[in-house]
């Protein structure tokens, strides 16, 4: 099909704009993490600041333990873990979930798909009380395990859902056939399904993490140290001790994201494959 | 890294007992594996409290786990120099210092309470009256009382009482000080003699709006928080007001209180405080003056360093001006904000002894006075010593040797948090346009004396 | 594909299903769905079943112990306040306006992703950017951006010539809230605009291909095409940022803390400040089941339609 050049420019130009409306804050956040104090307090603003200099991340990075640097260092640190493992529990457990509603029929299966999805309608103002006390017992306050476990019962029902259909869309012909070579349910689903479905597993993946890496209120209330306390409560903390160094809260809040934007940036050309299939049937 | 033998089984319990009670499978197998990792050293700092409380009287070492914060007053180096001197004098004690930011600092203490998490925690000056009446922390008026607290400002001491008991022990002493840029005031004119009384400040503030030095001489720290409260506290106590009348009622929807609310009303219609003024902090003001956006402002103490300091100010340095904070009328009471901090011990602490001895040393006027350039002590001795003098500054002294004896408490009360958030709201309106002043302060006061819900 | 194929077809030949295979799907579909039910259940039902329990009673301290029994007086005293009603319409201002401007938007960027553009990688990898970023720190570059003294957006106005001086953004209380929302929008877009993009690659090309056959236009194509057969995602992403925008407290908690006058707080806000600051324990967790019930509400006119979808499948 050929498009017109008008609207081949339109799209472009259309895309331009886009790109510019997402890219433009970034861009002043970097160069914000770079640029002198002075600089930025500048009125009027100039928006090439007059030397930029790397200073704020060394001092994040070389601080010695115990000032609210390195405190941040462990906050990534800790959310790299607990993002991870909720990922790992969350799909091992939800894979399984997702092969039954996908491929079984069984009584109250939309009944049940559904309660596991409500769990994700409560707000978690609602369980923070009663969640403290359990936490308080089981000897999980102020431990990632403590998170991992609180996120995955949010992660998981994702799983479900988004894996659920993505597994409806690879043709059964291909799974019978592994069976009759002899392979069982579960062989078939590791042999056969999941290596076709890895677009919408690894899109999941990425759902998932980005569920837990953005998770702030558990956190809040659940740690305090550096042994749990994740980047969100970190960069909350952090914002509002340098309230007045907007360029370092910048080179803070970079920091924070770099490591779900670089799994984004790498994972993107599967999210589409992904949710291709995963998103449609609901 | 020592372990030590009480903490060994805490965590290998903490995982078998998850895993029986669920995950058999390979949800559980993960859990497992996870548990290695992170576990030990978690545990440390959960579960040392109740691990070191058997020790205590046995005098083996006895582990302090204590909640601190990360912004104002003392800095997080000046905790760790203390806390190093404090393990030097008492080998016995080892102390864990928590810090959070002040926003979580409330919230923080009072998760944590009935897993008694915490030691020492620090407090402020509006949490001993819920804080004491919920048992949340301590009543330890027996211990201070063995202190020679007359030799404590008593404003400070009133920071930590309640109903004549102590909720804790004064550490963090401080107040809202009248901050004036000394070259601004000279380009129009104005004579610091003229900011002795509100009046004047008005006055000051018209002149150097008219001649033009900057758009908006003032700004006020008047976000929807605790800042609103504490600007609005001085210029009560300034026009005579009182927050509560002797039976505890509210008194502030009129005369003092209702003066106070129509003054900040007034400097915003009349464009002399920055409409930003309802969306900024005291960060945010500090940072306006030290950029040289606004002339006057009132500030806790921490405005006198960081407007000093040429990393983040452009004002020179002989141009910061610290002043008592003006009176409502010429010869009549000037008191400032009480924004002091206490110590408070957990009711929870199964080492309130040792977490006693930590909070002598860290508000001993030995330790304080070494710390001065960051939080002036609670002892009065303290301002006359030449040291102290010379670590904090002349200025600095001077002003708060007068202004220290004579503070103005926010209201104790046990749901200070609901009222206070009341109160924040009611002056945001009224200083908003929305309603005026008088129907904002009887809204507010109905709100202190509503008994809420049922819980 | 997806919306017109996969006939429900289960696994063995149809005629033989008897009763007894029947059983033993269920059992291995138990068998299955256990670990995720003690993953996500576990933890959930004893909080779940906890915070009703203390809804009922007046309970002021954090400590365990025993409490008066009120009934259902805590949410009788929620719906009697006017502090309540005017969160909740916050919210749901907030939700209405946000979710709205997330779906159109979204549906257009998702048209361009999917559109034959030159470097359509790096175009992806661009919006893929802002749903990567973290809430908290997206709430704290916006109040920073829109800062009265130093912000960015000032300094833009001002420059461009479209503001004569500096304004204080967020001194406004309906401002401030139309604000978070901005954040709020440019943050999640992302998310729409990905879940619509794969709803778009499933629609068979040659539909497009017979629209055109048929006379109809790029717009007339697009109306009658793509958006009914976008219906289903959109209802997933609409019900997925419904249910997100009900429940915001993150972001509020960062940007304005509620303020200014309480212009920003949101349901789950209040909902924080009355259990956390105020320790009202009971009647916080009695809010927390007044907005469960608002998003139920919300749901099940979602789910209604999501039904209908499932029912064709």
């Amino acid at each position: 099909m050929r498009e017109s050049p008008r609207y081949r420019i339109a799209i472009h130009a259309a895309a331009i704009l886009v790109s510019l409306i997402f890219l433009l804050p970034f861009a002043w956040l970097v160069i914000a993490s770079l640029a002198s104090q002075s600089d930025l307090l500048k009125i009027p603003l100039s928006f090439i600041p007059s030397h930029l200099s790397f200073s704020r991340y060394s001092q994040i990075f070389s601080a010695q333990s115990g000032t609210i640097f390195a405190n941040f260092r462990a906050s990534l640190f800790n959310s790299l873990i607990v993002a991870t493992a909720t990922v790992a529990i969350s799909i091992t457990v939800g894979v399984f979930g997702a092969y039954a509603f996908a491929r079984l029929r069984f009584r109250g299966q939309r009944a049940s798909l559904l309660l596991f999805l409500s769990t994700y309608m409560v707000p978690p103002i609602a369980l923070v009380i009663p969640l403290y006390l359990i936490m308080v017992k089981l000897h999980l306050l102020n431990t990632r395990i403590g998170l991992i476990i609180v996120y995955c019962t949010f992660a998981t029902p994702f799983v479900l859902w988004i894996m659920g259909n993505y597994f409806q869309t690879i043709p059964r012909e291909l799974e019978d056939a592994a069976r009759i070579d002899g392979c069982s349910r579960i062989g078939a689903l590791f042999r056969v399904i999941l290596p076709l479905a890895r677009p919408g597993l690894l899109s999941t993946m990425l759902f998932a993490f980005l569920i837990a890496w953005d998770e702030f209120l558990y956190a809040l209330i659940f740690t305090s140290t550096t042994a749990a306390k994740t980047i969100p409560v970190a960069i909350a903390e952090f914002t509002g001790r340098y309230t007045t160094d907007f360029g370092l809260q910048a080179a803070g809040g970079i920091l924070a994201a770099i490591p779900p934007v670089l799994i984004a940036v790498v994972f993107q050309r599967y999210i589409v494959g992904g949710l291709a299939s995963g998103a449609v049937k609901g | 890294m020592k372990p030590e033998h009480t903490q060994g089984p805490e965590p290998s319990h903490t995982r078998r007992r998850f895993i029986t009670a669920g995950a058999g499978t390979v949800a559980g197998l993960y859990l497992a594996a996870c548990g290695g990792s992170s576990s030990s050293k978690s545990s440390s700092s959960t579960s040392a409290s109740s691990s070191s409380a058997a020790s205590a009287s046995t005098g083996q070492k006895v582990t302090l786990n204590n909640l601190f914060q990360q912004q104002a007053g003392y800095s997080a180096q000046d905790l760790a120099g203390m806390t190093a001197a404090f393990e030097k004098a008492n080998p016995n004690i080892k102390v864990n210092n928590t810090l959070v930011a002040y926003e979580a600092l409330h919230d923080k203490i009072v998760a944590a309470a009935p897993a008694g998490t915490y030691d020492v925690v620090l407090g402020d000056c509006i949490w001993p009256a819920e804080f004491g009446s919920k048992k949340i922390v301590a009543d330890i008026s027996d211990r201070v009382k063995t202190l020679p607290t007359s030799q404590i400002f008593p404003g400070a001491l009133a920071m930590a009482d309640y109903q004549g008991k102590y909720y804790g022990m004064p550490w963090i002493l401080d107040t809202k000080y009248l901050f004036a840029n000394g070259s601004m005031l000279k380009k129009a004119g104005v004579s610091p003699a003229e900011l002795k009384t509100w009046n004047g400040v008005l006055g000051a503030l018209k002149k150097i709006k008219s001649s033009k030095v900057v758009k908006y001489p003032w700004l006020g720290s008047w976000s929807q928080a605790e800042a609103v409260v504490c600007d609005y506290a001085q210029l009560l106590g300034a026009f005579g007001g009182k927050f509560l009348d002797s039976s505890g009622k509210p008194a502030f929807a009129s005369g003092g209180g209702l003066q106070a609310l129509q003054f900040m009303k007034a400097m915003l219609d009349q464009g002399l405080a920055d409409p930003a003024s309802t969306s900024s902090l005291e960060a945010d003001v500090l940072k306006a003056f030290a950029q040289g956006r606004i002339a006057m402002n009132l500030n806790w103490t921490f405005q006198l360093a960081g407007a000093k300091d040429p990393k983040q100010s452009r004002v020179t340095k002989d141009d910061v001006m610290i002043m008592h904070t003006p009176a409502g009328s010429a010869g009549g009471p000037a008191p400032g904000c009480n924004g002091g901090q206490p110590v408070m011990i957990t009711s929870g602490s199964k080492n309130a002894d040792a977490a006693w001895e930590f909070i002598k040393f860290i508000t001993g006027q030995n330790t304080q006075d070494g710390y001065v350039a960051d939080s002036l002590p609670i002892w009065s001795a303290s301002y006359n010593d030449p040291a102290v003098i010379k670590g904090a500054g002349k200025p600095l002294v001077s002003v708060a040797k007068t202004q220290l004896p004579d503070m103005i408490l926010r209201p104790q009360v046990t749901n200070y948090n609901a009222a206070s958030q009341a109160l924040q709201v009611q002056i945001q309106d009224a200083l908003l346009g929305k309603k005026s002043p008088q129907d904002a302060l009887n809204a507010a006061a109905s709100a202190f004396s509503s008994s809420g819900p049922p819980a | 594909m997806a919306t017109t194929a996969t006939p429900p077809t289960p696994t063995v030949a149809e005629g033989g299903t008897s009763w007894r295979a029947r059983t033993r799907e269920g059992r291995f579909a138990l068998a299955l769905l256990a670990p995720s039910i003690i993953v996500v259940f576990g933890i959930v039902v004893y909080p779940i079943l906890k915070t009703l329990y203390t809804s009922l009673f007046a309970v002021d301290t954090p400590f365990s112990g025993h409490f008066p029994w009120v009934g259902l007086d805590n949410y009788k005293f929620a719906i009697e306040q006017s502090d309540f009603w005017s969160a909740v319409l916050r919210t749901a201002y907030f939700t209405f306006v946000s979710t709205g401007f997330e779906v159109v938007f979204g549906i257009g960027i998702a048209l361009l992703l999917y559109a034959p553009l030159r470097g359509r990688w790096l175009f992806r990898t661009i919006v893929v950017l802002p749903w990567a970023l973290p809430t908290i720190v997206n709430g704290a570059m916006w109040r920073y951006f829109f800062n009265a003294q130093y912000g960015v957006v000032n300094a833009v106005l001002t420059q461009l010539g479209i503001t004569s001086s500096y304004h204080a953004f967020l001194s406004s209380p309906f401002a401030a809230l139309n604000i978070v929302i901005f954040a709020d929008v440019w943050k999640n877009t992302s998310l729409v605009a990905f879940f619509l993009l794969a709803g778009l690659t499933t629609i068979p090309r040659d539909l497009y291909e017979a629209a055109r056959v048929d006379g109809y236009g790029r717009w007339g194509a697009f109306v009658h095409i793509t958006l009914p057969l976008l219906r289903p995602v959109l209802v997933v992403v609409l019900v997925l940022r419904t249910i997100e925008a009900f429940k915001v407290f993150d972001i509020i908690y960062v940007m304005t803390g509620g303020g200014p006058a309480n212009g920003t707080q949101s349901i789950a806000f209040y909902t924080y400040q009355r259990a956390f600051s105020d320790e009202y324990f009971g009647y916080g967790s009695a809010l927390a089941y007044l907005i469960v019930l608002f998003i139920l509400g919300l749901a099940i006119v979602y789910i209604r339609l999501l039904r209908s979808d499932w029912n064709q499948a």
